[in-house]
């Protein structure tokens, strides 16, 4: 079965124009067809930018998706990852039939439905029954299918009581767990799932990864799933393909694709390590060579996951007699402090090259990233603060199927111990 | 759901997605799949229209006659504009019910892609049932205006008017065919010109309210033979003027008929229906990055 290719992809390219559309679209339209006239390729094919958010663009072309080739096997759940504008939604947008690529095919052997954005088509006139009618018909159902999963339908989604109640009177919460509960009962050949597990409370989340793995698990039917968040990524999927900038850069197993995600963010985002130079400390009494973070048993900029225990390690040097110490600050994304901690024990008199390492206990941070300060003082006198020094992202551990997956709130999340007496 | 042919060889591709499209590609099988859908929209449209109102349905029935009262008022008191032995009223009945199909096809349309890009934009199916399903609608909300016309005719014959329909009555199909082809083609034409220039949303709006006094609705065309004959061929090449006074010539028995003007609208909607829909077919591919 699972040789069994059910989706094919090939030197899938997308195009799109950067700007307004006003006078300049026009003539570039005349031109367009102008060389279609004359049989010539569209002038316009041959320009075009790679997509990166952060280069000043020098086309009016951009390139979202760039030859772009895969397949799916019957019965895959594949993993799309990549940060945001890496072309994730432009790809799933041509799979799903929404949009068409400017070059290349894709060729397929079932049908495909789409959970982009769940609730599209709801008329906020109509009641919730007619909406799931509606719905479905809109997501590829007959009458009859719909028929037959009505009842089920409207217990999945929990509002039996409002279900004979405009879909305006609905709370937002409501609208998707009804339009959710729609789609989780599609029976499409290939699922196409885009960040649903983004929305609705713990209850409905657990409720739709649960359906979600029946779906991939039980039916064994074929899942292209787009997610930002690698411990649903995980546990899904079987197989993964990372995009950078409209290509692939990577493809593999779930677990090498997450790490190679992650490592991809750690390049430019998180500096878990940083040299001092030797300026930096001209004609002072002591230096720091080094200070870095890692997850303890593992390599620098390894990804860190929340059970694992982190390590920050200083390599410094001190001339005998000078009395000096660290401290380092925290500070979550938004740049507020969370605390400072500095080692309690004197700093020795040794003359030659030492480390210092602060140990955090696992499960300690939330998922998120963090930046680190680091302080010098000498005799209560704060000498030198490196700001940001260095800064890391810790991640969700891997979670069970049907577990929690959404981020709690606070950047801290420690486990504390809890105990029960009868008073 | 069959999942009978996966198993097989690497060439029964089920569809393929491709950047080129071929001119007409109405996939017939793929539209009876999603009749419901269809059925869906129609009772969608009709419905929704009169959901919180206190009248409902009736607004369909008060359009049309408050219209009728206005240009009666207008155009036969005021105006003075002679409409023959047949009641003024009736007169402008059958010339706006006529219309309002056409007209509400093509604005219906019109609006096509850029009034679903949320739908269009997330989820496929076929593109082509949106226009299907505001011409079906219409066809409905026409049927519910005939009755009110049938309703007033019945009471006018009674009343001793001398009006009575000609044989004519018989293209009746034909004519709601030709005002359906019409509206629709044109409404897919201006569908796909709107999504990337929104000049013609603006063109539309007071366009079609032109149109109407150019397609002989308020008055008869022998009006417009009498009185300025040097413009006559603007109602003589227009096919909406054809339709309209066709309309009332085989009910009312009234006004200019002639077998070119029903050939040429009847050919006239055939050939902007297929152009609709080839336009329709080539924007639907990729309009969503442009809308």
């Amino acid at each position: 079965m699972k040789d069994n290719i059910i989706l094919t992809a090939q030197n899938i390219s997308k195009q799109y124009r950067l700007g307004v559309v006003g006078t300049g679209t026009l003539s570039h339209d005349l031109n367009r067809w102008w060389a279609s006239v004359r049989g010539k390729d569209d002038p316009y094919l041959k320009v075009g930018a790679e997509n990166d958010r952060s280069k000043k663009a020098e086309t009016d072309y951009v390139w979202a998706l760039r030859d772009i080739n895969f397949d799916v096997h019957d019965g895959d759940v594949l993993g799309i990852i990549g940060k945001n504008g890496a072309g994730k939604s432009t790809l799933l947008k041509i799979l799903s039939r929404v949009t068409s690529p400017t070059t290349g095919s894709i060729k397929t052997k079932g049908r495909i439905a789409s959970l982009l954005e769940v609730g599209t088509g709801f008329h906020p006139e109509l009641t919730g029954r007619e909406n799931i009618y509606l719905n479905g018909a809109i997501l590829g159902m007959t009458k009859a299918e719909i028929k037959v999963k009505e009842e089920e339908i409207i217990d999945f989604s929990g509002c039996a009581m409002y279900i004979d109640t405009p879909v305006k009177r609905y709370s937002s919460g409501m609208r998707v767990r009804l339009a959710f509960a729609v789609a989780a009962h599609l029976e499409p050949d290939i699922l196409v799932v885009d960040e649903v597990l983004a929305v609705g409370d713990a209850e409905f989340q657990k409720k739709a990864i649960g359906k979600m793995k029946d779906i991939s698990g039980n039916d064994g039917r074929t899942v292209l799933f787009v997610s930002h968040n690698m411990a649903a990524v995980k546990s899904l999927c079987t197989r993964g393909i990372v995009l950078e900038n409209g290509k692939i850069a990577f493809e593999g197993g779930t677990d090498e694709c997450v790490d190679y995600y992650l490592k991809m963010g750690n390049e430019k985002g998180a500096e878990y390590q940083r040299f001092f130079k030797e300026s930096e400390f001209e004609g002072k009494d002591f230096r720091i060579y080094s200070i870095g973070v890692k997850a303890k048993g593992k390599k620098f900029g390894d990804p860190i996951l929340r059970d694992d225990h982190l390590e920050i390690m200083v390599n410094y040097y001190k001339s005998n007699n000078y009395d000096f110490n660290i401290s380092l600050r925290f500070k979550d994304e938004q740049g507020n402090f969370l605390f400072v901690v500095s080692p309690d024990f004197i700093i020795t008199d040794t003359d030659i090259k030492n480390i210092i390492v602060l140990n955090v206990p696992n499960y300690f941070f939330n998922q998120g990233s963090f930046f680190v300060d680091l302080q010098i003082t000498s005799k209560k006198k704060l000498i030198n603060r490196f700001e940001d020094i260095i800064n890391f992202t810790v991640i969700q551990e891997h979670v069970k199927l049907g577990g929690w997956m959404g981020k709690t709130v606070g950047p801290l999340k420690p486990r504390f111990s809890w105990e029960q007496y009868e008073s | 759901m069959d999942k009978t042919d996966t198993s097989s060889q690497d060439s029964d591709w089920l569809y393929e997605i491709k950047a080129e499209k071929p001119l007409f590609d109405f996939n017939f099988k793929e539209i009876w799949r999603y009749r419901d859908l269809l059925i869906l929209f129609v009772k969608r449209d009709i419905v929704t229209v009169y959901k919180q109102t206190v009248l409902g349905p009736l607004w369909f029935l008060i359009q049309p006659l408050f219209t009728s009262v206005i240009f009666t008022l207008v155009f036969n008191n005021v105006a003075n504009i002679q409409t023959g032995t047949v009641p003024s009223f009736l007169f402008n009945l059958a010339g706006i019910t006529a219309w309002t199909y056409f007209k509400e096809c093509l604005t219906g349309t019109s609006g096509t892609f850029t009034k679903n890009a949320g739908i269009f934009g997330k989820v496929y199916f076929p593109r082509v049932i949106m226009p299907m399903s505001v011409t079906i609608s219409n066809l409905l909300k026409l049927a519910i205006q005939l009755s009110i016309f049938t309703g007033f005719y019945i009471y006018f014959v009674a009343s001793g008017k001398p009006i009575s329909p000609n044989t004519n009555l018989f293209l009746f199909p034909v004519y709601v065919f030709i005002m359906g082809a019409t509206g629709l083609g044109l409404g897919m034409i201006l569908s796909a010109m709107t999504t990337k220039y929104r000049d013609f949303t603006v063109l539309i709006g007071f366009g079609v309210q032109l149109l109407m006094y150019i397609s002989a609705v308020p008055f008869p065309m022998t009006e417009i033979l009498e009185k300025k004959p040097e413009y006559f061929w603007v109602f003589k090449y227009n096919p909406l003027a054809q339709i309209i006074e066709g309309f009332r010539y085989m009910t009312l028995d009234t006004g200019l008929f002639t077998w070119w003007g029903f050939f040429y609208a009847l050919g006239f909607s055939i050939v902007v229906f297929f152009v609709g829909l080839a336009i329709f077919n080539r924007t639907e591919k990729s309009f969503i990055d442009t809308v």
